[in-house]
């Protein structure tokens, strides 16, 4: 592996400033690694041609001085984000052939500041999962395998693992219930979902309108907020997006955090926590009130319905958003089928995997006549509750702390998770009450397991206050001395 | 009005019906994206990525639109609701490319209102709106270009609709024609749809149920969708009351059920049957924000609506001395009101309204022409009458300049001065005329002086005659009676 694919993107950019190497030697170097990391399976489609000519450009860039902010830097982008000209799948046989006639805003505004575009990041289907497993490309490997073949996590699996194996020198992610999170604590790197309505979501597949929102994944959090900036902006395209000014988050790196309270939610230590993330979690205090911030205990007591929240709503939006994949106008369509309703059934029934399915099932079943009061409705009001505690918290604190995930990566294949669904949702408990409020989280790597497997910790912030969780992040980067792959 | 009965062999029945109706919103762009609405193109011309449905496509709520929902909310005079919200509804079909309608369901942008309607008998009465909701179109389904394919045309998808829900507040077919031609009257006055039923940018479905004559129970109801004139609405509800009535008299129930009304044919058929209505699972548009209205907006829309046809009628009755039906008549059509305002403007306005309604409306239908197209200008017909008022032509003569003036499109006055067609009303040339045709017709006189005094009127047609119409006929007439009984 070539030393410059182990650089950072701020160490990359600096280098290729300095005329160090050229942004074709960095995106060949890269396009190397994506040959040799094919085991992963993190790329659904590689795009060399395009990445070859956008890494020309961007030398020409660099030779007339008119480079932009992310000139010339490889990226890889989760297969959800339409890309122009560029197949987008969504991870799924529904889309295996649908080539988009336009750009999302996200990958727009990268693009316009000069990224070069490797190819498309596998993910599970339709960022349904939190494994990778449920990707119609088959799963992705996570790069700390060692006996054993580990996920990397999901729904953003294969942003993470290409990130951490050095498959490109960042990625974009999307985070519905953790996606981005839970994948960046498994693979040993850093990932940020903002503050909903903070990215725009116009040409990301939806999932859950009103949980989904894009972030960066990516080796350091300096670089996470370096590719934030480049990310975030309103979009009078996409009408859930917020008219907020997106500062210099870099700016935020420098700070301090002295004066300002971490909250550790008590919710968050059920008896019977995996005793390794319970010390991490301490630890990461620890180097928080050594740098002279405060530390308290705080209260979110609704965080017990977040899950059975998470798992009524997201499946109720994903049920209608899912129901376009038709076979009528792009993408999968089945041959069988004497009437309208045989196309739908037979294309969607052969389209969409396991999951995918459950979740639209489960989706219409909240939404029907009769069972709308008693889980929908119930379910809005709990999000509603559990926005508030965070609200409450949030005037005794500045910043939440917690762990990203129970647990580490497990195996691929793991017997308990694939019999029963719930065991899997279960994983998502610290990450999806954020989603459900539209609250900022950032999760960095904390530490490694008596296994050798990264441990994530996660930073909630206030709405749109992503540079607290910048400066924080920082601080707890500097102190964990983490060791990437 | 009188009350509207069904009789039978076996008893007395009354109607109660409601209607909703479809109304596409005119505005350039689409409800939710920036396709255009233009009508009448070639197929899937008109679709932008988000009326296709294309993945990872949002909707973004179209202004125009929502200005254009509350002027007619106004119209309705209705609640304007300063907070609605956007619902999805689902269901799969081949025209609705989400595979759901973004549409509002608990809070919709207009609340109750009331609109009053016309009766044939001169009578009125309100009818209540329940409410009025914003929503997007689908597409159209094409069934018969082939035996085994359907066709669809995605440029209705999308476009914005109103869709108006009356109470159920119809006691007769009548009022519901009435109603639907006073709706489309005010929406075309205020130019937030076409109103042409034909085209189908104004569609109805109609709710009926029946009861015993004088009762006040509500039964069950039938829905019958997409009627789709005002003759048939009326032939809907006459022909679906019957049906009940028979089903209700042979010892039968109606259930609740959806019907399809066959224009051809006059009945209906069952669609489908209350247990497999479709579960819509509404649900709040996540896509989409509450919208959330101020009062300064609404005050804004306020102050720019124009005289509707109610106001305008009373106005014709009140300070221009119309009969309430010929002020209904003409306000029905803004176009027709604005017309006859300016033909009447300075002249006698009744007689400007019977012309308008007699040979005026005649010359537009046998021409086949919109008013705005027609060859009299508002200003010539004023002229006209004031001619006949003014006795320089007569009613008789003044027909045949219209004819002229629908031919060459000329002021009147100058076709009665160079076709020299001014009214005689010098008394010797009269009569000296009338004394032509006492000398060349004896035998009428001695007919006359020996009793056959009806006779009068034959000279004095015949001395009419003989001026080329132009002799005043009041003054021929005195003379040629004072002339024979002299």
């Amino acid at each position: 592996m070539s030393e410059i694919t182990k650089l950072t993107v701020h160490e990359a950019l600096n280098a290729l400033k300095n005329k160090e190497f050229t942004a074709l030697e960095l995106t060949e170097a890269y396009l190397r690694n994506m040959e040799n990391g094919k085991k992963y399976n993190a790329y659904i489609t590689e795009c060399a041609d395009v990445a070859l000519q956008q890494a020309k450009e961007a030398d020409k860039r660099y030779a007339t001085g008119t480079n932009r902010a992310l000139e010339g830097i490889p990226l890889g982008i989760k297969d959800l984000f339409c890309t122009k000209d560029i197949r987008t799948t969504a991870a799924s046989h529904i889309l295996d052939n649908f080539v988009p006639p336009y750009e999302s805003t996200v990958t727009q505004h990268l693009l316009d500041d000069g990224a070069v575009f490797l190819g498309k990041l596998n993910l599970d289907e339709f960022a349904m999962g939190g494994s990778n497993e449920t990707s119609y490309f088959g799963p992705v490997i996570n790069p700390w395998s060692k006996d054993k073949l580990l996920v990397p996590g999901g729904s953003s699996g294969g942003s993470a693992a290409a990130v951490a194996a050095h498959l490109c020198a960042a990625a974009t992610g999307t985070d519905t219930g953790g996606s981005i999170r839970e994948p960046a604590a498994f693979c040993g790197i850093t990932g940020i979902k903002p503050t909903y309505g903070r990215c725009s979501r116009y040409g990301i597949v939806a999932f859950a309108s009103s949980l989904d929102q894009a972030g960066p994944i990516a080796q350091d959090v300096r670089d996470c907020a370096i590719l934030l900036k480049s990310m975030a902006g309103f979009d009078d395209k996409d009408s859930t997006s917020c008219d907020v000014s997106v500062p210099d988050y870099e700016k935020f790196l420098d700070g301090d955090v002295r004066g300002l309270t971490f909250g550790l939610p008590k919710e968050y230590r059920p008896d019977g926590l995996n005793p390794e993330v319970s010390a991490y979690w301490d630890k990461a205090a620890e180097y928080l009130k050594a740098r002279g911030a405060k530390v308290k205990e705080i209260s979110l007591p609704h965080t017990k319905y977040a899950l059975a929240t998470y798992y009524v709503l997201a499946p109720a939006e994903a049920s209608s958003n899912l129901a376009r994949y038709d076979g009528i106008r792009y993408g999968f369509r089945a041959k069988e089928g004497q009437h309208l309703d045989d196309l739908y059934i037979n294309t969607r029934t052969q389209g969409f995997g396991a999951e995918v399915r459950r979740r639209i099932m489960i989706g219409t079943y909240v939404l029907s006549a009769g069972y709308y009061d008693a889980y929908f409705l119930k379910a809005q009001k709990m999000r509603r509750l559990i926005y508030n505690d965070f609200m409450n918290a949030f005037n005794q604190c500045d910043v939440i702390l917690t762990p990203t995930s129970p647990i580490t990566a497990f195996p691929i294949g793991d017997e308990s998770m694939l019999q029963n669904p719930i065991n899997m949702y279960l994983n998502d408990v610290f990450t999806v009450s954020v989603n459900l409020a539209g609250l900022p989280a950032l999760s960095l790597p904390i530490g490694l397991s008596a296994t050798g497997l990264p441990y994530g910790i996660q930073l909630i912030g206030k709405p749109f206050d992503e540079g607290t969780l910048f400066n924080a992040a920082a601080k707890l980067e500097a102190d964990a001395k983490f060791e990437r792959k | 009005m009188a009350e509207y009965v069904i009789e039978t062999a076996k008893g007395k029945w009354g109607i109660v019906v409601g209607l909703e109706i479809h109304c596409q919103i005119i505005s350039k762009s689409k409800i939710f994206s920036g396709g255009s609405t233009e009508f009448g193109d070639e197929p899937n011309v008109n679709v932008s990525f988000v009326d296709a449905g294309m993945p990872g496509m949002l909707p973004t709520l179209n202004k125009e639109c929502v200005h254009q929902a509350v002027k007619t909310g106004l119209g309705l005079n209705a609640k304007i609701n300063k907070y609605s919200e956007f619902s999805r509804k689902n269901y799969f079909y081949a025209d609705m490319p989400t595979d759901y309608q973004i549409t509002q369901f608990r809070y919709p942008i207009v609340g109750e209102g009331e609109i009053t309607v016309d009766l044939s008998d001169g009578t009125n009465k309100k009818i209540g709106i329940e409410r009025m909701h914003i929503e997007q179109d689908a597409g159209k389904s094409i069934h018969d270009l082939s035996p085994t394919k359907s066709y669809i045309d995605l440029n209705r998808a999308g476009v914005g609709l109103m869709e108006i829900v009356t109470k159920p507040d119809f006691r007769a077919p009548e009022e519901a024609g009435a109603f639907l031609r006073k709706l489309r009257s005010i929406v075309r006055y205020l130019g937030t749809c076409d109103g042409n039923m034909d085209e189908g940018s104004m569609r109805c479905d109609v709710n009926v149920s029946v009861r015993p004559f004088g009762s006040s129970e509500l039964r069950s109801r039938c829905e019958m969708k997409n009627v789709n004139s005002v003759k048939f609405v009326m032939q809907a509800i006459e022909n679906e009351a019957k049906r009940q009535i028979e089903i209700y008299e042979n010892g039968g129930t109606i259930e609740q059920e959806t019907r399809q009304f066959d224009p051809t044919t006059g009945q209906s058929k069952l669609m489908r049957k209350k247990e497999f209505a479709h579960d819509y699972r509404y649900f709040p548009e996540p896509d989409l924000p509450p919208l959330v209205l101020s009062d300064e907006y609404i005050a804004d829309i306020k102050a720019e609506m124009i005289e509707l046809p109610d106001a305008k009628k009373q106005r014709f009755v009140e300070t221009m001395g119309l009969t309430p039906y010929d002020a209904m008549v003409l306000c029905e059509n803004k176009e027709h009101a604005e017309f006859f305002e300016k033909a009447a403007q300075g002249h006698d306005a009744k007689k400007v309204a019977n012309w308008m309604m007699s040979d005026f409306f005649a010359m537009l239908n046998k021409k086949r022409l919109d008013i705005a197209q027609s060859p009299v200008s508002a200003e010539n017909l004023g002229r006209l009458v004031e001619l006949i008022s003014k006795e320089v032509i007569s009613g008789k003569i003044a027909k045949d300049v219209f004819e002229i003036m629908s031919e060459t499109g000329e002021n009147p006055e100058k076709i009665v001065e160079e076709k020299g067609l001014k009214q005689v009303t010098d008394t010797s040339a009269i009569e000296a005329i009338i004394n032509e045709v006492i000398a060349s017709n004896p035998d009428n006189v001695a007919a006359y002086k020996n009793g056959k005094t009806n006779l009068a009127g034959w000279f004095v047609g015949q001395a009419i005659k003989m001026s080329q119409g132009k002799a005043n006929p009041a003054i021929v007439n005195k003379l040629v009676r004072e002339k024979l009984d002299k």
